[in-house]
């Protein structure tokens, strides 16, 4: 079982806020879903290398030369907050 | 001209018969006709069609122009268009408005002639498109019902003729159970087989950009369109792009189909079953070679899927944050600026996935989660290389029902990710893998998978063609 304060520490390493309610509904969830999923702990897997690219790719590298890149103002147009050619964020708490 | 396949009408357009701009003409009024009871847009682009489809006429006059050019395209809401609002189907990004176009869209054509951006699940999480911040899509055979998703904009759009074909995206069946769920053709290329630059990432080691079309030629020409080498994707594949129509015609005659067991069991409802038997019958009448395949860790893919995706998205939507663009919800300082923006702007199954993942994650689930997933997944595959080694097609249901009622499972996320049992195996696994439409269960299409090894989309699509070939089923326009 997750706890209540399983799923908020969780819900704060994500930066995510929830409601008390979503709280207790997310842990309900939570539970169901890792249930399901428990069954590949069964498999004996202990010699088995893991896999994160299906195509085994390995250090894919290109040579390292200036190219044309979005200029400071384009780049800043999407931002919420440009300032001074910067994005701007509330007080670093 | 709605009811023709994208093939046909781009030889119209070539032949002069049509020309582009008459196209998008055609697909703008569609839209506007039926939009209101389908939905399958976030934001349509008449504009942008119209004058695009002007562009590509001159240059049809001038010979410069390659052949699938001309034909309207519909775009999920995941990939950047330069200049057009893309969602992704989430309020984080209802304002948000790409600075270039997705490499596969470059690869398209300099004027892709695009009809809209479609409907998705948020961040193309969900199998119902249900999960969009701007209302659910509805499926044009039965507009109670869901059209599946995540790319069910885009499907919707093809079934109804809002559009010739699309491009949607991939992750554990996210074009090929939609393509399946309305009637249409749906194929995931092998993984790095379409840059992913410019397509808003969700799980970064299974994304695939895939073509949603009305027969399986079209399918073949319009990931000629878009197939490549990108060296601004890490990960897309350094290997020659193959003429994928060259081989259509060939047949099935000596191939060997293995029919995957484990995708074929009680959890998949009977009428699908049937309509999968029925099609291997009739392959096996055509010359192939049919007997019964094993991927014995299809029964583990699911569990492994639910975490290893989960796990990247929460890593990927971690750049959703109030910072660089999107939604800002004002605080005092920037940890609550985070967890009030990130609140606000996400819906619950994203905020779902970004939990679960996170869990997996954390110290001390690590290994007992993820590590174990990506074992699972070197397992997975090592089943399909032997099975492929003795055959050269397996094939399944795509979806384990036909199109499901709105609202059936929208409080049952467990329920929901089931709809993902056949398609998921080849997302680990890298392979590519298309769903055409084999026949009707009451009254509804029934989707019928093929998979094959990495890069054999020539040989996958040949025997999709056969297969669609044989299929009781025939392309007709919805509504």
């Amino acid at each position: 079982m997750i706890s209540e304060e399983q799923v908020r520490h969780v819900a704060n390493l994500a930066r995510l806020g929830l409601t008390d309610e979503e709280i207790g509904r997310m842990g309900e969830q939570l539970d169901a879903i890792l249930d399901s999923i428990e069954k590949i702990r069964e498999l004996d897997l202990k010699d088995v290398p893991p896999t994160a690219n299906p195509l085994d790719l390995t250090n894919v590298l290109r040579p390292d030369e200036p190219r044309e890149e979005l200029p400071r103002e384009r780049a800043l147009s999407t931002a919420p907050d440009p300032v001074d050619g910067m994005f701007a964020v509330p007080r670093i708490d | 001209m709605l009811d023709l396949t994208a093939s046909g009408l781009a030889q119209k357009i070539r032949e002069g018969e049509v020309s582009s701009r008459e196209a998008a003409e055609a697909a703008n009024r569609r839209v506007e006709e039926i939009e209101d009871r389908v939905n399958a847009f976030v934001t349509p682009t008449p504009e942008v069609a119209l004058e695009r489809a002007e562009k590509v006429d001159t240059r049809i006059q001038n010979g410069r122009v390659r052949p699938w050019e001309g034909v309207p395209l519909v775009v999920k809401d995941v990939l950047s268009t330069k200049g057009v609002r893309t969602t992704c189907g989430s309020k984080i990004l209802e304002d948000f408005t790409p600075l270039y176009d997705a490499s596969a869209l470059v690869n398209f054509g300099e004027d892709l002639v695009m009809v809209g951006k479609a409907n998705m699940d948020e961040f193309a999480m969900g199998s119902s498109t249900e999960n969009s911040a701007y209302g659910p899509t509805r499926n044009p055979w039965d507009l109670g019902r869901v059209p599946g998703g995540s790319s069910g904009g885009s499907a919707a759009a093809v079934a109804a003729g809002e559009g010739w074909w699309a491009l949607g995206t991939d992750t554990g069946g996210s074009v090929r159970q939609p393509a399946a769920l309305c009637g249409i053709v749906g194929l995931k290329p092998t993984y790095g087989r379409v840059s992913r630059r410019g397509l808003i990432a969700f799980g970064s080691s299974l994304d695939c950009i895939g073509p949603m079309t009305r027969d399986v030629r079209d399918a073949a020409l319009l990931l000629q369109a878009v197939a490549g080498h990108d060296p601004l994707d890490s990960t897309s594949a350094n290997a020659e792009v193959p003429d994928y129509l060259a081989d259509l015609e060939g047949g099935v005659d000596g191939l060997r189909v293995g029919v995957v067991k484990e995708l074929m069991d009680e959890r998949i409802d009977a009428g699908v079953r049937e309509v999968v038997e029925k099609v291997v019958g009739e392959l096996a009448v055509a010359g192939a070679e049919v007997g019964e395949a094993s991927l014995p860790h299809a029964y583990y893919a699911l569990e492994a899927y639910y975490i290893i995706a989960p796990a990247e998205i929460s890593s990927n939507l971690a750049r959703f944050d109030g910072v660089r663009f999107g939604l800002r919800e004002p605080a005092e300082g920037v940890h609550e600026m985070y967890r009030r923006t990130r609140e606000m702007g996400f819906g619950d199954e994203a905020k779902r996935r970004i939990m679960l993942g996170t869990y997996a994650l954390s110290s001390g689930y690590y290994d007992a989660y993820y590590a174990q997933a990506q074992k699972v997944r070197t397992r997975m595959i090592q089943d399909f290389r032997e099975a492929l080694s003795r055959y050269d097609v397996l094939v399944s249901p795509t979806s384990p029902s036909v199109a499901f009622e709105i609202g059936a499972k929208t409080d049952d996320p467990l329920a929901m990710y089931l709809q993902d049992i056949c398609a998921v195996p080849a997302s680990l696994a890298g392979v590519p893998a298309i769903s055409i439409p084999g026949g009707l269960s009451d009254g509804l299409p029934v989707g019928v998978q093929l998979m094959s090894d990495h890069f054999t989309e020539p040989l996958l699509l040949r025997a999709a063609r056969a297969a669609e070939e044989a299929a009781d089923f025939r392309f007709e326009l919805k509504l």
